[in-house]
């Protein structure tokens, strides 16, 4: 069998080429993908501790992380959304210049 | 030490997708490519979880994740291509870079060593059998188990569907309705 550090280094390393990717990029859209691949690090790293620690009739792991699915699923659809509607206003994806709240 | 058998080989090859998917993401200066290395790195991690006995979560990473998100950005890739984001691409670039590494360091020395210093104790999973898919199903709709956030999560879903369309909804053309 596979041990369990080998799925976590997997996982770290798939959240540092995430968070790279949020600090680094410029446009919103590569972002949120960049914030997609954190949250499979954290998927990958709970069913991992699931499977190799948990007890025979607890089912934690797996439905933590359906539940982390789900938010991933609603936080795509509302971000891109929100990304269509500041494109469609200002002609950028860029962050960095929608700053009509800025003071 | 850690056995050469084909889980291992599996193990290395899904890896590898999941990684070089997420380099090609964040990496790639074409837009539409890194939507499709997302598909990558998202078929690859639900291999691993096809290798950590999880295969309903794997088969719902594919249609989910595959099917629905890495679509849903295609779209919003091709809806908002702008020729300023081909240019500069990064922003800050050897400041992330360095500051990506010490993360990775420190997840490295703070979780993972005492875990692999732990030594079998993690080595194999505590249960040969694992639980199924019927199990997930009875753990989230029981009333000890998750219904609950199971039941939010359906109204999460909804409030997340609706809200998507009223922000994305172009106002101009209603007005030329009336």
């Amino acid at each position: 069998m596979i041990p369990l550090w080998m799925y976590l280094v997997v996982a770290a390393g798939l959240f540092s080429i995430g968070v790279f990717g949020v600090l680094s990029r410029r446009n919103a859209v590569a972002i949120l993908m960049s914030v997609e691949l954190m949250l499979n690090a954290v998927n990958i790293n709970l069913v991992a501790f699931w499977r190799y620690t948990s007890s025979a009739q607890s089912m934690n792991g797996q439905a933590f992380a359906a539940f982390v699915l789900v938010v991933a699923a609603a936080e795509a659809a509302v971000g891109l959304a929100i990304i269509i509607a500041v494109y469609r206003n200002r002609r950028s994806v860029i962050p960095e210049e929608a700053d009509t709240l800025k003071g | 030490m850690v056995e050469f058998n084909e889980m291992t080989i599996a193990f290395i090859i899904f890896s590898v997708f999941a990684l070089g998917g997420g380099i090609g993401v964040v990496a790639n200066h074409n837009l539409f490519r890194g939507t499709i290395w997302l598909m990558v790195s998202l078929f690859g991690v639900a291999g691993l979880f096809v290798l950590l006995s999880a295969p309903f979560l794997a088969a719902v990473q594919v249609l989910v994740y595959i099917g629905a998100i890495a679509i849903l950005f295609t779209f919003a890739a091709m809806l908002t291509r702008s020729m300023t984001s081909l240019h500069d691409r990064f922003n800050r670039l050897g400041f992330t870079v360095i500051g990506s590494a010490v993360l990775f360091g420190i997840l490295i020395i703070g979780i993972i060593w005492p875990v692999w210093g732990a030594g079998d104790v993690f080595a194999e999973p505590l249960s040969d059998v694992a639980l199924t898919t019927t199990d997930l199903g009875i753990a989230l709709l029981s009333g000890e188990g998750y219904v609950l956030p199971f039941e939010l999560a359906s109204v999460l879903l909804t409030v997340a569907m609706i809200g998507a369309i009223v922000i994305a909804r172009d106002d101009d053309e209603e007005e030329e309705q009336r």
